[in-house]
């Protein structure tokens, strides 16, 4: 039965990406395949010549791809990298940015969940500073900072650090009552308790927040890259747009749905180990 | 000034009441003491505060009057000496049933090497019957298995008063009675000194050396002691063949069915301390009963 379920989704999920892929290849087909016609007004004045900048078919795409993954790591300037290496650039500022939200998110949320006074007083700057769009940061951060690599960092710092916040202090005060008056009977020290029970038992939504937040920050690496430039998978989108490029705009957004898909999987993976049925 | 293991003075507690700015007193007046090794009931309808009174033993809750006094200390909060076992188990569920164990024995005993961590536990879960699920989670074993995974753990640490708070009450009939038997066993091999509340009346009478009984709350206060005269070993099976088994029975139904009710709003003002007036329903004469609770009972 389950063979059965996951055949009959492997051959819609098939069918589906033929059907678009082709549909795709029909619409970009060069006019002379689909029956050549007049030439527009439009074409007149153009000289018959908007053709090469037209969106890509999926071919094309496809071997452009194939050429890129090829070698993704050589480096020929400011404006030549592969694919590989301008991800690089951007899963590392993820990363950083990432990683420096876990360190202040967690401790941080973990005061927050335990102490109902401190909860009631962070809420109010917790709840302005979240709807903020990370990019709005970006000006005061540049003049800040200074340093445009450090600045996206920074911003994705910032949009990072709500969702992990918000979820460990809502793990943390949501343990169960139960299971604190185990450690309170075992006289254990409020830091083991923080350790050894509340940790434990608010890890899985401390781990989904990590998921939000990550997913977030993938999303933001792109539009902050495109302001700030020079590396990232997000300036080269942007640069292959001023190139008129479209195929390797196309084929970079596939890669970065791809790469935050493995990012997100990574984080599902990681929830397992701390996920408990109760 | 007194010699006894466990004592309990003049216990009272009230709540805020919402709207009013007179409080709800819960239960006041409570005054009993448990001896060393004795298993003591409390039994009493629903709101009647049982669970605050085992609360405050345990040092979970505080009285808004009167003294808990355990081996000559007062309990002013929770302890290693005092061990509880929830109603709903309250095992962590990301621990493997040996690890729940060995969790509470580390911190009972922290100088204990790892290995005697394990051999002592693995030791009490064996006592329940648990010695082939060691390495389960909680939510893979049966809910009587889960609760047993507590009383091993409870009784692991070896307390000083060991507290049931209806330890049995979210478990079918049958389990149940497994489980009585096993901490039947354990008890009598470790002559631990335990409190428990429950609302079964014939689980009393198989396991208590004496039951306490309370009125019905608001105002609630523990009304008799009543000795469980039935000889142990008991058995559930032959428990009832046993000429103290239907005396005994009768007397605490009796009084749950009916002077629970009555007894709440009599009484209160003829004996300011309500010390509980001890009862022996098998040997009736032996504590004639005090004729102030004659009058109003």
């Amino acid at each position: 039965m389950l063979a059965n379920l996951n055949l009959r989704a492997a051959i819609i999920s098939i069918t589906f990406l033929i059907v678009t892929l082709g549909l795709w290849q029909l619409a970009t087909a060069p006019e002379a395949l689909i029956g050549a016609g007049e030439l527009s007004e439009y074409e007149l004045l153009m000289g018959g010549a908007s053709q090469p900048s037209g969106i890509p078919a999926p071919s094309q795409v496809f071997s452009h791809a194939v050429d890129e993954l090829s070698r993704p790591f050589y480096d020929a300037g400011p404006n030549d990298k592969g694919i590989g290496l301008q991800l690089a650039y951007s899963v590392g500022r993820v990363m950083a940015g990432f990683g420096l939200a876990v360190l202040v998110a967690i401790p941080l949320g973990f005061v927050i969940g335990m102490s109902p006074v401190l909860n009631k007083a962070f809420n109010p700057y917790i709840q302005v500073l979240k709807p903020i769009s990370p990019l709005a940061w970006m000006p005061l951060a540049l003049f800040i900072i200074k340093d445009s690599n450090t600045s996206a960092i920074f911003v994705i710092f910032i949009c990072s650090i709500w969702p992990m916040l918000i979820n460990t202090a809502f793990g943390v005060a949501a343990v169960r009552n139960d299971w604190l008056n185990v450690a309170r009977t075992l006289e254990l020290s409020k830091l083991r308790t923080a350790f050894t029970v509340i940790l434990p038992a608010a890890a899985p939504t401390i781990l989904t927040g990590m998921r939000i937040s990550v997913g977030i920050a993938w999303l933001v690496i792109v539009a902050a890259e495109m302001l700030v430039g020079g590396t990232g998978i997000g300036y080269y989108v942007w640069n292959e747009w001023n190139n008129l490029d479209l195929a390797s705009v196309i084929f970079a957004i596939l890669m970065i749905g791809i790469v935050g898909m493995l990012l997100d999987g990574m984080l599902v993976q990681a929830s397992r180990f701390v996920r408990y049925q109760d | 000034m007194t010699a006894h293991f466990l004592q309990i003075e003049n216990l009272a507690r009230r709540f805020p009441q919402p709207g009013s700015k007179e409080p709800t007193t819960v239960f006041e007046g409570v005054n009993f003491s448990i001896e060393k090794g004795e298993f003591v009931c409390i039994i009493g309808h629903s709101g009647c505060g049982k669970s605050t009174i085992l609360n405050v033993l345990a040092g979970l809750d505080h009285p808004s009057d009167g003294n808990v006094i355990m081996d000559g200390k007062v309990i002013e909060g929770p302890s290693r000496d005092q061990g509880v076992i929830f109603q709903n188990h309250s095992l962590l569920p990301w621990l493997s049933t040996l690890h729940n164990v060995t969790f509470a024995v580390r911190a009972r005993w922290p100088n204990w090497s790892r290995a005697k961590i394990r051999e002592h536990s693995v030791n009490y879960l064996e006592m329940v019957g648990l010695g082939e699920v060691l390495n389960r989670k909680p939510a893979q074993l049966s809910g009587g298995m889960r609760q047993r995974v507590g009383i091993a753990r409870a009784f692991a640490i070896e307390p000083k008063l060991l507290l049931m708070d209806e330890p049995f009450g979210a478990l079918d009939a049958l389990t149940r009675g497994v489980i009585q038997e096993e901490l039947l066993k354990i008890w009598a091999r470790t002559h631990q000194t335990v409190f428990m509340i429950t609302h079964d009346v014939d689980e009393s009478v198989l396991l208590a050396d004496r039951v306490l009984l309370m009125t019905n709350g608001p105002n609630a206060r523990v009304a008799e002691s009543v000795i469980v005269d039935i000889p142990r070993p008991r058995e559930r099976a032959t428990l009832h063949e046993q000429p103290g088994y239907y005396p005994v029975r009768n007397h605490l139904v009796e009084f749950l069915v009916r002077r629970a009710k009555t007894l709440a709003s009599a009484a209160r003002d003829t004996d300011p301390r309500h010390t509980p007036r001890t009862v022996n329903p098998v040997k009736p004469d032996t504590f004639p009963p005090r004729p102030a609770l004659v009058r109003s009972g």
